[in-house]
């Protein structure tokens, strides 16, 4: 049985994450961070966890609440250290927590790979830079490509405008970034998102995740938050 | 074929302002062309892009995570927690605006599908290597973002920074010292006291600004031609 569930509450949501799991966290900043299920986690209480996201936590909310909790062993992102990124940023100089940096892109593509079922590509990003350093390399055409491997989640957390009772879902805005990638990139993709519609109310044109990649959903309400002013 | 370019000296003035600097770089960005403007200060070029005859703008701006046809920065109504930069900084969409995801977004720099983008630098060498992500100090948290997937995936790369360090030492060096994002990716350096055109026979000066050549080449370690 592989259709989606509808749950009611993100504690049910999130019911079942093991310690050491990896977890797939969509959001750019703040745009798109599935903040109710990180809140349910940190409830729920696994430990030693892996977390794979743009950036490692703002202020004391969502992420950097979770690597507050002390329930992250380790990180994945491309950009760590922001303005208010002082929770990880105290961790991480107290040697309390792993960082492994990735550039934006490959993040993307290497779950975009473990999605789609690829074993490993060549991508021309990082090349003669620290963070290639001791990867494979191949020239092809002359251009010098690093061997990247996919990165695969146990589970995503995704946060998305509207689903439907099947598991189609539609994003808004730049709010989608990570969401359509990590949905396929994990053996359990949980979304919330603002509104459960019935079947056959969206659009079939304009569905961005498909449900065949998604497994549970839950409404959530939508959260109001503070944002940067413009600098 | 190089292109040989007659270096313009403008003495008789102070050096670039951060705004004057982003004007300069702004107008020699082709119309019609996809941009990608870095976050800090090459984000202020955004005031000073070509506009068409009638004064809409000539180009298009992408924002990596996840937009085409971004628009101003929001002010009051218009705040969206769902629209933001890659600065996390809520902006506007444009007519015409389009959103996708990541993986589709950096698929458009690797690509080769975007024009220019213009990036910060801490450093950049003679070869046009960039070094923009990492102090490569002890304490320092890498932080590297999009940085490398831009570097090696526009077709063109604009630095925008200030020429010199708060120390007089020159950002533009014949070996980069921190450490890199690219490796031979830039094509121009956009600095308050002049403008590098970086071709493989080495650095041309296309103009100085509050400095004269001369006294440009005795403050940079590095061949010009001009």
């Amino acid at each position: 049985m592989s259709r989606a569930q509808v749950l009611q509450t993100t504690d049910e949501a999130v019911a079942g994450i093991e310690d050491g799991a990896t977890i797939l966290v969509g959001g750019f900043g703040l745009a798109g961070m599935p903040f109710d299920l990180v809140d349910a986690l940190i409830r729920q209480g696994a430990r030693d966890l892996t977390i794979v996201s743009n950036n490692a936590g703002n202020g004391e909310v969502g992420l950097a609440a979770l690597l507050k909790a002390g329930q992250v062993r380790k990180i994945l992102c491309s950009f760590p250290r922001q303005a208010d990124s002082y929770v990880f940023d105290g961790l991480y100089r107290a040697g309390k927590i792993e960082l492994e940096v990735v550039p934006q892109g490959n993040l993307a593509e290497r779950m975009r790979a473990a999605g789609a079922g690829i074993g490993a590509f060549f991508c021309p990003t990082a090349v003669g830079t620290l963070l290639a350093a001791g990867k494979e390399t191949r020239e092809i055409d002359g251009r010098t490509y690093v061997l990247e491997y996919p990165i695969k989640g146990d589970y995503a957390f995704v946060s998305a405008h509207q689903a439907d009772t099947l598991g189609n879902v539609v994003y808004r805005k730049t709010a989608r970034n990570f969401g359509p990638v990590m949905a396929t990139a994990a053996r359990t993709t949980i979304v919330q998102v603002h509104e459960v519609v019935p079947v056959g109310t969206l659009d079939p044109e304009a569905v961005i995740t498909p449900s065949i990649f998604v497994d549970r959903i839950v409404p959530v309400e939508a959260r109001h938050y503070a944002v940067q002013g413009a600098r | 074929m190089p292109v040989r370019h007659r270096t313009v000296e403008n003495t008789d003035r102070a050096p670039l302002t951060i705004d004057e600097l982003a004007a300069v770089i702004g107008r020699d960005i082709p119309p019609g062309s996809y941009v990608n403007l870095g976050i800090g200060q090459p984000t202020k070029i955004a005031d000073h892009l070509p506009a068409d005859e009638d004064g809409n703008p000539a180009v298009i701006l992408h924002t990596e995570n996840g937009m085409l046809g971004m628009g101003p920065a929001a002010t009051g109504d218009q705040l969206d927690t769902d629209l933001t930069n890659a600065g996390k900084v809520p902006v506007t969409e444009l007519p015409g605006a389009s959103y996708f995801h990541h993986a589709d977004s950096f698929a458009m720099m690797r690509g080769g599908h975007l024009d220019v983008c213009v990036l910060g630098a801490y450093q950049v060498s003679a070869d046009g290597d960039l070094a923009n992500w990492h102090t490569g100090k002890p304490d320092d948290i890498p932080a590297v973002g999009g940085a490398m997937d831009l570097a090696i995936g526009a077709k063109d790369v604009y630095v925008m920074m200030t020429l010199f360090t708060k120390k007089g030492e020159s950002k533009l060096v014949q070996a980069c010292t921190y450490p890199l994002t690219g490796v031979g990716c830039v094509s121009r350096a956009y600095t308050d006291y002049a403008a590098f055109d970086i071709q493989p026979d080495g650095v041309h000066v296309l103009a100085t600004y509050g400095i004269s050549l001369a006294e440009l080449r005795d403050r940079v370690n590095v061949k010009l031609i001009g």
